[in-house]
Parts: structure tokens; sequence; C-alpha cells
């Protein structure tokens, strides 16, 4: 399964289960749409730094990487490259 | 504690349905085990459950005045009863009984509905007047004890809890989705609204007139606060009033003929009425405890410390888990309403423990949190409104942090954690509703599971209008925390932490929550006191702790405050968790309910029951509470009610039958 795959599925299994997976882009704000809070974002690093054995810095707490599931795709090839 | 139940002809005299009355008493019978009473004619049905507390041989209910006129049933405690004795003596009247329940007849004799403006105390009840053809029925100030009504099939019926209305069996028993939807908005529907279509409470500080065949309600009583505060006034003089108000509450609230019991949480305000107790009245304390094996939510280490620094006979439960998830039915059966935490559930077992040890009465802290602004909301919406004046600003969101000094994160972290959550509304900083909007939005994420058919069944409902509707005219003129505190007072106080934490959960063992801290002056006074002494800098509660500074531990008074939560979806998702949690949330029982969407319900299920020991967002915590809790609300009230235990005609003693089925046994 490919990066973006497995993000969106762990999104839309950790935070939309009252919502229709395909009301969800690639491009869309996971803050504005109400899909992440502030405890998600929690449970969002906990997941990035498990799964890809990353460490999330203090300073990458930022939504041009975190905001959406092209900006997570991004951040976390940027992480392992 | 007891309980009232009884109806009232709308149209012409019909002989009266005694054993409907039997069993609208039976349904209740939980708030007061020691006698059953009833009076009757062909008006008028009234029914008492009576948990003897003051004037035990004398105080049998209904009761009426010297003529025989006035027949009151009556649920609660007016404390100044002895004072308004006196002075109705004073004007000639004449009492038989050492009750309080009587003082209120001859006080409604001699006052009308202004007697309510004197009665200091917890109360619901409902005079019948023989002579006019008239019902009045009553609740105190801020809604300590409750009262429900309906109107169906030509009678008004009403009661302490739902379930005696729903003792006749032709009242219709159906969800009111709109009832929900404020439920999973603001934690509680907005009076006369309940869960119920067609079921009704009376709000807190009102009563409600029958006669001719039409009633209306009135408003006696709100907190009304200062446009302006009295700024001259030193700390320390706010500080000794409330001292004064607070010990002679305490003592009012011991008046009792059995012995009087305190809860005791670990937290400032009731090791604060505890101590009082201890300090001015001759009263030998027992205090009672709720401990959690899940370590994040016990305050055992400090609840033992102020039981050994006062000196009194400790009692403890110690929940866990599994407990939780077994009573939890049945505080749904008592609550009569959904509800988005367990935090009932320890407080129920609570009072098992209490009456266990044959105690009927308990002093508690609740109220100073809403009076004296000791809520975690209250400090967010002053930061969230300084941080609104200057949105884009770096730092003025860094003082979120120090709300959560114990949050195990760093500082960007927490940053990032904070802001996204508090930023919601920020923009909304008029709304009357402000300080609520991060609560609200968290809460009403339960609404994203209902079904497609319900979510456009209340597309045009706006659940923020329930609320606002009923705002005094003066409000948008308030102080902001004064706004906040009065919105706090109407909702979360009044619907769930005095009826399904308080009331319901008290009386489902017959045990009687007294609360110092919502004694009307103490509430009137606490409007006058500057928000500066309410939250100093960011200390809450500043002007009590300065009152209670000598009879209180500074471990307690500089503690960081811990709200009083109890394990939520963690409860039911474990190895051993009682089969009812699978049923209720199946496929085919959501379905019969047909208010969640099942899919999303199994996907929700499936990330709690992954996260069985992790703690888990309030959001999904909620949303996991909103649907079990609505689900066993369906099941025990509508799908599967459980049948009325009716009192024995032996033990329901009918004080009064002028009926005309009295007249012609008495004939034949």
């Amino acid at each position: 399964m490919d990066t973006r795959t497995e993000l969106r599925e762990f999104i839309v299994d950790n935070f939309m289960m009252g919502t229709d997976p395909n009301e969800l882009s690639d491009s869309g704000s996971l803050l504005d749409l109400g899909i992440i809070d502030s405890t998600g974002v929690l449970e969002l690093v906990g997941f990035l730094e498990e799964k890809y054995s990353i460490k999330v810095e203090d300073s990458d707490l930022v939504p041009e990487n975190l905001d959406s599931i092209d900006n997570l795709t991004k951040y976390i090839q940027g992480k392992k490259s | 504690m007891c309980g009232i139940a009884g109806y009232f002809e709308l149209g012409s005299p019909t002989p009266p349905d005694k054993d409907l009355v039997r069993r609208m008493v039976g349904s209740i019978r939980h708030r007061g085990p020691d006698e059953f009473g009833a009076f009757f004619d062909n008006r008028c049905a009234l029914g008492h459950a009576r948990l003897s507390i003051i004037d035990l041989a004398g105080g049998s209910q209904p009761l009426s005045n010297e003529d025989g006129s006035l027949w009151i049933t009556y649920n609660g405690e007016i404390y100044n009863y002895l004072e308004l004795r006196k002075e109705l003596e004073a004007s000639h009247h004449y009492f038989r009984t050492r009750s309080d329940t009587e003082v209120i007849v001859h006080a409604f004799e001699e006052w009308g509905a202004k007697c309510l403006d004197r009665f200091n105390g917890q109360f619901a009840f409902a005079i019948y007047d023989s002579r006019d053809g008239s019902l009045f029925l009553a609740r105190d100030r801020l809604g300590i004890r409750p009262l429900f009504y309906t109107q169906h099939g030509g009678r008004f019926y009403f009661g302490s809890e739902i379930k005696a209305l729903f003792a006749e069996p032709s009242i219709l028993r159906q969800i009111d989705l709109k009832g929900l939807d404020e439920t999973f908005t603001w934690w509680t529907t907005a009076p006369p609204r309940t869960a119920f279509m067609g079921i009704n409470e009376l709000p807190a500080a009102s009563y409600l007139k029958i006669q001719n065949g039409k009633y209306n309600t009135k408003s006696y009583w709100d907190l009304e606060y200062p446009e302006t505060y009295n700024r001259q006034r030193s700390a320390a003089s706010w500080a000794e009033e409330l001292h004064e108000l607070l010990v002679d509450s305490v003592r009012l609230r011991l008046r009792a003929d059995v012995p009087v019991g305190a809860y005791l949480s670990g937290g400032l305000d009731s090791s604060a009425t505890t101590s009082l107790i201890r300090h001015f009245t001759d009263t030998r304390v027992e205090t009672f405890s709720i401990a959690f094996h899940d370590k994040a939510y016990d305050e055992s280490k400090y609840q033992q410390q102020m039981s050994d620094y006062l000196g009194t006979r400790h009692h403890q439960i110690k929940c866990s888990y599994r407990d939780i998830a077994e009573v939890f039915p049945a505080v749904i059966r008592h609550a009569e309403r959904p509800i988005l935490r367990t935090a009932p559930a320890p407080l129920y077992l609570l009072s098992k423990l209490v009456r266990d040890h044959e105690f009927k009465v308990v002093l508690t802290g609740e109220g100073s949190d809403e009076m004296l602004g000791g809520y975690d909301i209250f400090k967010e919406t002053l930061i969230r409104r300084f941080w609104a004046r200057n949105p884009d600003s770096a730092w003025r969101p860094l003082l979120l942090k120090r709300l959560y000094p114990t949050l195990p994160l760093s500082a960007a972290r927490a940053r990032f954690y904070l802001e996204t959550f508090y930023k919601a509304g920020l923009e909304q900083i008029d709304e009357f509703h402000f300080s609520h909007i991060p609560r609200i939005n968290t809460t009403s994420k339960v609404k994203d599971y209902f079904t497609k058919d319900v979510q456009a069944e209340l597309t045009d409902y706006d659940p923020l209008k329930a609320f606002k509707r009923d705002l005094p005219n003066q409000f948008y003129s308030w102080h902001h925390l004064a706004r906040a505190q009065y919105l706090e007072a109407k909702s979360l106080l009044a619907g769930y932490i005095l009826s399904s934490q308080g009331d319901r959960m008290g009386s489902a063992h017959a045990v009687e929550g007294r609360f110092p801290f919502l004694d009307h002056r103490i509430a009137e006074f606490a409007t006058t006191v500057p928000p500066l002494y309410k939250i100093h800098g960011l200390n809450e509660k500043f002007v009590l702790k300065k009152a209670m500074a000598r009879e209180l531990p500074p471990e307690i008074t500089k503690r960081v405050k811990q709200p009083y939560m109890a394990p939520d979806s963690n409860s039911f998702v474990q190895e051993d968790s009682p089969q009812y949690v699978s049923e209720m949330l199946s496929e085919e029982s959501l379905v019969k309910t047909g208010l969640f969407n099942p899919l999303f319900v199994q996907k929700l299920r499936d990330k709690c029951s992954r996260l069985s020991h992790a703690h888990l967002s309030f959001k999904d915590n909620m949303s996991f509470l909103g649907v079990l809790s609505t689900q066993l609300l369906v099941d025990q009230f509508i799908n599967n009610p459980p049948e009325v235990n009716i009192i024995d005609r032996k033990k329901f003693k009918v004080w009064h039958d002028q009926s005309i089925e009295a007249a012609e046994q008495h004939r034949g």
C-alpha cells in the first residue's frame, strides 16, 4: 500500500467515523473540515512516528505539513528520503 | 427526598383513577420508600412517596391546611421553615405538625405565589385549592428538585420523574429529535423541552397555575448580574461576607431529624463544606468518597488527607471499568435523558454506599464552580477574548498553556493542540454563546452519527436558539464572565449537574443531597462579586480560597483543580464488559431505533476497542456515550419498558377521598 493510501485509511478509520469518506479530497483541509481536532493531531503524530519510524519535531507541527492528505504525503516522503 | 405525582382534570369532574395514582407513585417509590399516601376528589389526585427526614411521626403527605381546603404533595426542604412558621403563627395560622410541609401550605395561604420569594430551599410541590378548583405547581430557584408534566386526554399529569407520567399507558412514548439535538449541543434540553415528545419540564424558578381548564407558567426569580461592580471593596471584605453566608447556609442545611453525612471529592468545594460542618456545628461528620482503579481519575489521596485533617469517619467505594458499565443502564433509567459522560455512574454507586450506612442526607459542594467561577470554561473564555482582540498575536494564545500545567506535552505541541481547539469561533466574540463555542463544537460531533433521515428532520432546527430565546434583556450588557456563568447555570448546572449527577443519582437510593453553595443568598451575593475576585489572574474561585484559608490546609486551596470525571468509553470496551453493550450497539438494535448510522457507530466502536486502555479524545468519548445512552434510553422507556411496581393497597394511605365513588360507597 502506498503512503497516500495508508494515510487516507488511517484518517478515515480514526477521524471520520461519523462521515462519508468520499467527502474528503486529498487536498481538503483536515482542520477546517473539522475532521481532525486538537486531540486528533496528537493521535496523528503518534501514528506517523510509529508507522514510519520518524520523529516529528515540534517545529514540524504546522498546517503546511499536517493539514491535508497531500501535505502529509509530501511531509512523510520528505522525512523518509 | 421524596417523590410526588398526580393529575388534574382539565374538563368536567370525574371519579378518580386510584389505581393509576398507585402506579404513578409506584414508579418513583425509590425516591421515598418510607410511606405512600394520596388525596382524591373528582378534580384532582395527589400522590406521595415519602423519605422521612423532618418530623418523622407527623410529616406524612399529602397534607392540608386547618380546614382541609388546601392540599399539598411536596418533595424537598424549606430550610428556613422554623423562622417562617413563627411569622405565620403570629398571623394566626394554626399548626398541627412540626413539618416544613405544613409551613408551605400556610405560607401559600398567607402570601399566594409570593410565598416562593420567602423560601430558602430546594423543592418541587403541587398545591390543590379545592375552593377555587386550581392547582399550583412550583420549583426551586436553581432547579435542584425536578418536576415534569404533560397534558393528555383532558388531564394534566405531573410527577417528580418522567416515569411517573408514563405510568399512564396511553401517554405517547416517543423520542423528541429536537430534544436530542439540544442535548448534543448543550448537554441538556432547554426546558420545558425534554428528551421525550410532549413531556415537559417545569423550568427552575418557575410556577405553573391551572384553573378553568387552562394553565400558564411564570418565572419568579433569576440570576441578575450587575452592569458595573463595586470596585472600592477589598477582596478581604468580599471573602468575609462569603464566609458568613456559607456558615449560615451549612447550619441551615443541617436541620434534619436524621444524621447528615458529607461527600468529599478531594477538591476545594466539598472540602470547604465539610470543614464548615466540622468547625461551626456540633454534628459528628461521616464522609463518603469515590475512588477509581484507573489512576488518571483517582483523587483518594486528597480525600484521605482531608478526612484525616478534619478527623471524620471516612467511607469509600473504589470503581472499576466494569462497575461503571454494570450500573450504566440503571443510571440512564434514573437520568431519563441521554448523557455524554459516565460521571453519574460512580455517584449512583456512592449514594448506595451512603444508604448502606443508613444515611439519608448528604451535604455536597455542587454549585460553587458555577457561582464563583471555578470551571476551566470560564478561564478559557477570558483567554479567548483576550486573544480575539488580536488574533495574529503569537504570544496571547500561549496563555492557554497555563490552563493545563499538567498536560504531558512539549510547549510547541501543547500550543498546537490548544490553538486548534480554542481558536474555534474566535471571530464570534459578540455572540451570546462565545464562551461555550469550543464545548459546543466538540459535543456536536455526536450528531455526525445520526442517520440521514434524522439529520434531514433537523435541518431547519437551530438548537442554539433554544437557550438564546430565554435570555434576559440585560444579558448583553453584562461582563463576559457573567454571561458565561449565566449560560452555565441555565444549561449544565440545571440540566446535567443537578439532575443527572445530582437529584437522580441520589434519589435512586433514597439519598437527599443538600448544596450549601446553592443557597440563593450565596447565588445572589456571587453575582455581585467582581470578576477579578472570581478569577484572579488565572486563579479560579479566588474569593472562596480566601474565605476558607483559615479552615483548609494549603494543600487543598493551592491544588491544581482536577475536574470530576470517570472513565468513559474505556469502561465499555473491555473483554469482560457486559453483554448489553454489544446488543445496544448492534446493527439490528441501531436499525430498530433508527437514530444512528450503524456503519458509523461500528467504526467508532472499533476505534474505542482498539484504544481500550488509552485516553481517547473528548470528542470520541462523548460520541460513544451519546449513542450508547440514547440506545439505552429508547430500550428502557420505549421498546422494553419494565413493569410498573404498583403500590400495595394496604401500604397506600388515602388521607382524603371526597370523590363521587366515595360518596356512592358511603350512600350504599
